[in-house]
């Protein structure tokens, strides 16, 4: 870890003429702005405004809810709305944050940027006069090849090396800093990352029934919910359409809990013929300009209904798993276009029908009927309640089609005409003699179709990042000195006219190996000097003693 | 095998506990240094030594010499067994964690009990990979026994949960890459803070407070080897957490179509990511002292504590599989 000076003020340049007030403002407070302790102020405001993003209900993760806390503080839900309190990530507040982190960032690391390409192409510097003043400090006998064998070895341990005549400057560790700026520099890719996706992806969710009549293409409408960015419309979807052909869960025995789903569909992708794939949780179906999640599942009872003339109709309809680990589903059959007169044409709006209730896989053996208790479907059984009357559908009022509007409940518009438990095959003739069939079911699946345009960018981006930073974390920039100098003659050396190195060492980061590593590097020099001694066959071996 | 491993648990519990009462005695007993130098200080002045080594230099008779030398063999080995305790309970604890994996034949990292117990064995394996390179931080042994005791009787007495298998959603390639570091990282983080607030309370002493929590850091190791200990192990851990939470957003894009959602589990993961990289921030920023950077690391493992119990316990999300509702 560097001890770094915030950076330095650039020398004020003589001050010809009056600085401009307005500039000088600007350029102190961009001066501020990059400051590393203004980042550090704004990295912990960071910190503290994603807060309320978990602790209050969002939007994006589960707007239910987000509604249900708007019933539960009718007073305080709107004022915080207002704040973008449901929406916390992508509020002003948390915006601004963000935003002017990342400017300081990008303020902090281009001028470090250009230094350090500096560093990169510049030589280590001169030797400095008094090496005996740098933190390490060592003096050897040199080795034969004076300067140049010093280096030679250096050079070999990879330190970046020059000779200037009697001297050798040597630095190692530049790694350090690149990781440092390549980590920082992969921040605002990675926010580019995210921008993209959220500016080009987009996303829908929807149920999907199994079997051929239920098969599903790739169009906005297709969706129950969607998520567009700003710059994608709904001609940008890539064209497919999915068959579900089978579903297939495992559970334990011994508790329900789920063991393994699989999902096997018919994709016809634009241009290609139908091929068979399949997916699961963890393993999603990756087609061209989209994925395919696997999120949830569940049963849709198929029911027959015949009404007073004769018309059957049969829908399959999607019970939703109410989330408990028998997979009670609980869902609604409507038909709004039951007992038509065939012979007019027309509608009675009174006669519309309605099924709501629950359906169990595994009913237990006796009442009440209302908790499934093992998710595979043992004993199937469907508790209905029968409605009869305007459904409400035409109105014009949104609505779920897999739910009963509540309203024209209350308001009388719709009347229950009775209940009943059915089991698969059984028939439930109604008070006017009309009929429904439980004749089985269909699994569904539970749909995320989604494209991110900034997901590879996203992976490789961190995968940098994470590079640079143990680059940055673990590398240690440090510089080392050597100067041969005359053994002193006036000293009694036995060996006058050979040479003495003095070697000094500066680490420029904090790093308490370093008195070893240049222990063993003075040594190592010495060594390997000592080895092209004999093998130049040279006779200066007392020299090496003298001096020790 | 399992109740083998509530067992072993129990023991591991015990042996650290016992670990923590040697190291408290060898608190009590003081330090071998500063007694046996004590008499040497005498000579040069009774006075010199600041108000902590009163006790140390006041006798002066040649009986007590020998006597000082006594409590501070004493002493030495009353931290030698807490040390080898220690490790015996490491050994426990990873016999617990064994049995458990076996028992439930995948990795103990499921639930926030064996999330607990795995992490805190990495934490104490790192302590005596610690010892192990620098035995002079010896005494610093107490704080760590007892945050091991608190820490595993809690999972223990609180956390306890059956041995069940996985949800499909958990059942990856990913997520024992993402679950493991995630718990390594925890195990280191909880290993670092543990210098972090003893360096808070030793710095506080030795600038000449003598108020209660300061006092306790009489006989740890100078601050400055504390500190330095916190950030070894900070640089060290972060890295690793940046890994696994990447990992986790390239998990949360296979299962659930979205590498970040914002889930309570996410945002707490980049609350105390953005907090640990302050607190590197901060180290490297001369204009900010030590002990500022050191409280953003207590807070960063704050808010991984936040991540592991509040979050699993108050939110609700994807991630609530803990085991415990
Ligand atoms: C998105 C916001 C940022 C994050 C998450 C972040 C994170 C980090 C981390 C984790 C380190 C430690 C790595 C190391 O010690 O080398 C670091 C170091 C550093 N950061 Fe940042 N940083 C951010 C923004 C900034 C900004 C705005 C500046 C400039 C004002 C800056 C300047 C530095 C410097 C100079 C170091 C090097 C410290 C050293 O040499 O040890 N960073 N940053």
């Amino acid at each position: 870890m560097t001890v770094v000076d915030d950076r330095p003020a650039p020398p004020a340049e003589a001050p010809r003429r009056r600085p401009n007030p307005a500039l000088a403002l600007l350029r102190n407070s961009w001066r501020q702005l990059t400051s590393m302790r203004t980042a550090l102020v704004l990295l912990f405001l960071l910190a503290v405004a994603a807060i309320p993003g978990s602790v209050l209900p969002q939007r994006g993760v589960n707007p239910e809810d987000v509604r249900d806390y708007f019933a539960a503080h009718p007073d305080l839900a709107p004022v915080l709305d207002r704040i973008g309190a449901f929406e916390a990530f992508g509020s002003v507040w948390f915006s601004a944050i963000y935003l002017l982190l990342f400017t300081s960032l990008i303020g902090c690391i281009t001028p470090r940027l250009r230094d350090h390409v500096r560093a990169l192409r510049s030589q280590p510097p001169p030797v400095p006069k008094r090496l005996d003043r740098l933190p390490q400090h060592a003096v050897f006998a040199a080795p034969t090849g004076g300067a140049a064998a010093i280096a030679a070895s250096l050079r070999r341990r990879r330190w970046r090396t020059v000779v200037r005549g009697d001297e050798v400057s040597a630095e190692k560790g530049y790694l350090k800093e690149t990781g440092n700026l390549l980590f920082h520099a992969s921040l605002v890719v990675v926010l580019v990352g995210v921008a993209l996706g959220s500016w080009y992806g987009w996303s829908g969710n929807r149920l999907l029934v199994a079997g051929a009549d239920n098969q599903f293409c790739n169009t906005k409408q297709q969706y129950a919910e969607t998520t567009f960015g700003p710059r994608v419309s709904s001609g940008d979807l890539p064209r497919f359409c999915l068959r579900l052909d089978d579903f297939e869960a495992t559970f334990l025995e011994t508790n329900g809990q789920p063991e393994s789903f699989n999902a096997r569909v018919t994709v016809d992708e634009d241009g290609g013929t139908p091929r068979p794939a399949e997916f699961s949780v963890n393993s999603p179906l990756r087609l061209d300009g989209a994925n395919v999640y696997l999120l949830g599942h569940g049963y849709a009872p198929v029911v027959r209904y015949t009404d007073r003339f004769g018309n059957s109709q049969t829908s399959p309809t999607p019970f939703l798993a109410t989330g408990d680990v028998g997979l009670t589903g609980e869902g609604a059959a409507l038909f709004p276009d039951a007992n038509v007169d065939p012979a007019t044409g027309k509608r009675d709006p009174n006669l519309q029908m309605a099924f709501t209730g629950l359906y169990l896989p595994t009913a237990p053996q006796e009442g009440p009927f209302v908790r499934s208790e093992f998710p595979t479907e043992r004993n199937p059984l469907l508790n209905l309640v029968a409605y009869r009357g305007n459904l409400g559908l035409d109105a014009g009022i949104p609505g779920s089609v897999y739910e009963l509007d509540e309203r024209q409940v209350r308001s009388g518009r719709v009347k229950e005409v009775g209940t009943k438990l059915l089991k698969v095959g059984e028939t439930w003739t109604l008070d006017d003699g009309t009929r429904l069939e439980f004749l089985g079911t269909e699994p569904y699946i539970v749909l995320s179709v989604r494209y991110d345009p900034g997901s590879t960018l996203l992976l490789v981006s961190a995968g940098t990042l994470l590079l640079g930073l143990m680059g940055s974390l673990f590398g240690r920039r440090r510089r080392v000195f050597f100067r041969v100098v005359p053994a002193d003659p006036e000293n009694g050396s036995p060996t006058s006219g050979s040479s003495l190195v003095e070697a000094g060492g500066l680490p420029r980061t904090d790093h308490p190996g370093f008195a070893d590593e240049f222990a063993q590097l003075v040594a190592a020099v010495g060594d390997d000097g000592q080895r092209d001694e004999r093998a130049g066959a040279d006779d200066r071996a007392g020299a090496r003693e003298g001096a020790e | 095998m399992s109740a083998l491993s509530d067992q072993l648990v129990s023991f591991a519990i015990l042996a650290y506990l016992v670990a923590m009462i040697s190291h408290a005695v060898e608190y009590a007993l003081g330090n071998s240094r500063t007694r046996a130098a004590a008499p040497a200080r005498e000579l040069v002045g009774a006075g010199a030594g600041g108000p902590g080594d009163v006790v140390a230099t006041v006798p002066a008779a040649e009986g007590t010499t020998a006597a000082a030398e006594r409590t501070a063999a004493r002493a030495r080995l009353a931290g030698l067994v807490a040390v080898g305790l220690t490790a015996v309970g490491a050994l426990l604890h990873l016999g617990a964690l064994v049995a458990r994996g076996l028992a439930a034949d995948r990795m103990p990292w499921g639930n926030m009990y064996e999330f607990v117990l795995t992490g805190s064995w990495i934490g104490v394996a790192g302590w005596l990979v610690v010892l192990w390179r620098r035995p002079q931080l010896r005494r610093l042994g107490l704080f760590l026994s007892l945050v091991m005791v608190l820490l595993v009787a809690t999972a223990e007495l609180v956390l306890y949960t059956p041995i069940v298998p996985l949800v499909p959603a958990l059942n990856s390639y990913w997520f024992v890459i993402h679950v493991s570091t995630i718990v390594f990282a925890s195990g280191i983080f909880l290993l670092a803070a543990v210098p972090a607030v003893a360096f808070l309370m030793r710095s506080g002493y030795e600038q000449g407070r003598r108020s209660f929590p300061y006092t306790l850091a009489k006989r740890l190791p100078a601050a400055a080897a504390l500190e330095r200990l916190t950030f070894v192990l900070h640089a060290f851990a972060f890295p690793v957490f940046t890994f696994a939470v990447i990992a986790g957003a390239i998990w949360a894009e296979a299962a659930w179509g979205r590498p970040w959602g914002w889930d309570p589990k996410e945002t707490w993961s980049f609350i105390s990511w953005v907090i640990y990289a302050g607190y590197l921030h901060a180290r490297a920023t001369p204009s900010v002292k030590r002990n500022v950077a050191t409280w953003l690391a207590v807070l960063g493992f704050a808010s991984m504590l936040m991540n592991l119990f509040g979050v699993n316990i108050f939110f609700e999300g994807l991630h609530s599989y803990a085991g415990i509702d």
